[in-house]
């Protein structure tokens, strides 16, 4: 599948989170979403998952519109990750995880055998599977994080957008979970994932979206995160080393202001 | 989290089955249970084979349209209650506490007081629902999406306080003190002395309500993880909240225009009832329904065998065990926040 997005304009009040930004993202890839608070990385996602109308521009999957594909088709081939993480109810963790498979089920039928073993297969992806029967309000913050994800997972959508999907893990489950959205980019699908972690943006993404005060700073394979686009997009100097191959970037220290003010 | 939260969930079809086996045998009470003595078996025989005796006039006019509306007016309750309260994920969400019950019983009297009623039959279920409408619009406005518990109990204060206000007015500018007197014991809710004829009026509108409440049920279980959630899973909230909001104000406002404002019954059916569903707000839908009905059907039977003259009225005795009930829920939330 294939999202192309072409001018998108969102405004809040006076403010643009989103001031005429085009992107095209694709399936196979694993893209990070990053930029400081407020860049307008929320916004991009919730636009490119159907959530938010645009007041300009438009978002076309594989050329069509969401409104040319209907929402059941939308829902079934883009599956949304929302940033907060709660249940509104104490629902079991395998309850919840069903409800990713509401856009393939026919109202008030049991659930098919696909939907079935899409269940156990995203349970066991998330490694939620022994907490299944529990109530998600018991679970702690990292384990509801993933029970969530599992349930993003069930969808099998072509395009997984992800919000902040490793910002309560601990380092090992971060870890889990970038290598768990490689998995799934691996199987074919698309993982787009709003990022605070540079240094797990850089190693586990194959390609960085930077994004600051609603537009594209940068757009690339890890490197297109260079020394001028941290200073410019978040204001930072960073270090950067390699280990086995594999570069890795750190933020350190504010950035000297350029300006001098 | 206590073993009550962790649920004792059981399976759904035998659920469903116990409940709707109890409605049966709570509706059999309700028609064994009266102030003439009465034969059931005989008035049965009586009726079908169409002879007018009094056993069947008692059966027929009496008895029959009692249970069955307590039965409908119940399951209306315990249905609009569960789905208000998963459309604004709260569990103190009810038809009752957030107006919608007042406004209908405001517009349920406007028809009467207006003089309305005596033009066309259905004018004061009518009436009814065009109340519970506007309540439910102007709870929406006021307390909106995903509400919190206080902003959503403050505007159920304000809006009930102002359905009462204005039926008070009415009932102030009666220029017939019988009139008034008769209104003021309509708005305490009951089933007894109501006809067959106001159960054909009321069931078309309440059963149109109940398909509109009933088939959220997906859309219903979708928010459990929030709006934008339930959207990226295909489902439109717009429409969910007009639907919603129709098939509570149909279902509530064609109840409580037949028998005055019952208050508590959404309330505590659903809270009841969760538990053993998983807390699954689909599935919480019909079998809060079927509470309901026989968390009416038994109180209506218990205040005619309540030696208590005049007969304590339904809306009497539900709001006297539902709002200490109401009560120990705040409290136990408020522990937990």
């Amino acid at each position: 599948m294939r999202i192309a997005a072409r001018g998108l304009v969102v405004r809040f009040g006076a403010r643009a989170a989103l001031a005429g930004l085009d992107c095209n993202l694709v399936s196979g890839e694993l893209v990070g979403l990053v930029g400081p608070n407020g860049a307008g990385k929320s916004t991009l996602l919730r636009v490119l998952a159907g959530l938010q109308r645009p007041d300009a521009g438009e978002a076309r999957y594989d050329g069509r519109s969401a409104a040319e594909l209907g929402r059941a088709a939308l829902a079934r081939r883009v599956a949304y990750l929302a940033q907060s993480g709660l249940s509104h109810w104490p629902l079991r963790v395998d309850h919840v995880v069903a409800l990713g498979r509401l856009p393939h089920r026919r109202p008030f039928s049991p659930p098919s055998a696909a939907d079935c073993a899409a269940i156990e297969a995203a349970l066991a992806a998330a490694e939620v599977e022994a907490l299944r029967a529990r109530p998600i309000g018991t679970l702690s913050g990292g384990e509801r994080a993933r029970a969530l994800l599992a349930r993003a997972l069930a969808v099998e959508a072509d395009m997984l957008l992800a919000d902040e999907p490793v910002a309560s893990l601990d380092p090992l489950h971060q870890l889990r979970a970038m290598t768990l959205l490689r998995a799934v980019v691996r199987k074919g699908a698309g993982v787009v994932a709003v990022l605070h972690d540079l240094t797990l943006a850089t190693r586990f993404c194959d390609r960085l979206i930077v994004l600051a005060e609603g537009r594209i700073v940068a757009d690339g394979p890890p490197a297109a995160l260079t020394d001028a686009v941290l200073a410019e997009a978040y204001g930072v100097v960073a270090v950067r080393g390699e280990r086995d191959g594999e570069p890795f970037v750190v933020p350190w220290r504010a950035a000297p202001r350029r300006d001098g003010s | 989290m206590s073993a009550r939260a962790q649920g004792v969930e059981v399976g759904y079809a035998p659920l469903v089955a116990a409940l709707a086996a109890l409605t049966l045998v709570a509706a059999l009470a309700s028609l064994t249970v009266g102030y003439a003595r009465l034969d059931v078996a005989a008035a049965l025989a009586d009726a079908f084979a169409g002879r007018s005796t009094v056993a069947a006039l008692v059966f027929e006019q009496i008895r029959l349209p009692r249970a069955a509306l307590g039965a409908m007016v119940g399951f209306s309750l315990g249905l609009a209650g569960a789905a208000l309260q998963g459309l604004l994920r709260n569990p103190l969400a009810d038809p009752g506490v957030i107006g919608v019950s007042g406004g209908a019983a405001f517009g349920a009297v406007a028809v009467f007081y207006s003089g309305l009623a005596g033009v066309f039959a259905l004018a004061m279920p009518l009436g009814g629902v065009a109340g519970a409408i506007v309540a439910a619009l102007l709870l929406y406005g006021l307390a909106g999406r995903g509400a919190g518990t206080m902003t959503l109990i403050l505007a159920g204060v304000t809006i009930n306080s102002f359905a009462g206000a204005l039926t008070a007015l009415a009932l102030n500018l009666s220029p017939n003190p019988y009139a008034a007197y008769e209104i003021m014991f309509w708005l305490m809710g009951s089933l007894a002395d109501r006809s067959l004829p106001q159960l054909w009026l009321a069931a078309p509108l309440t059963v149109v309500g109940w398909a509109l409440l009933l088939s959220s049920a997906p859309a219903l279980d979708a928010l459990s993880l929030g709006e934008d959630t339930a959207a990226s899973l295909g489902f439109d909230l717009g429409r969910l909240r007009a639907q919603l909001v129709a098939g509570a104000a149909l279902a509530v406002g064609a109840a409580v225009a037949v028998t005055g404002a019952i208050g508590f019954v959404g309330l505590v059916a659903p809270h009841l009832l969760r538990p053993f569903v998983g807390h699954r707000p689909g599935r919480l839908l019909l079998v809060s329904g079927l509470a309901g009905a026989i968390v009416l059907l038994a109180a209506d039977v218990a205040v005619r065998l309540i030696p208590v003259h005049p007969e304590l009225k339904l809306g009497v005795a539900t709001a006297l065990i539902g709002a200490p009930l109401l009560y120990g829920l705040i409290d136990r939330m408020r522990k937990e926040a």
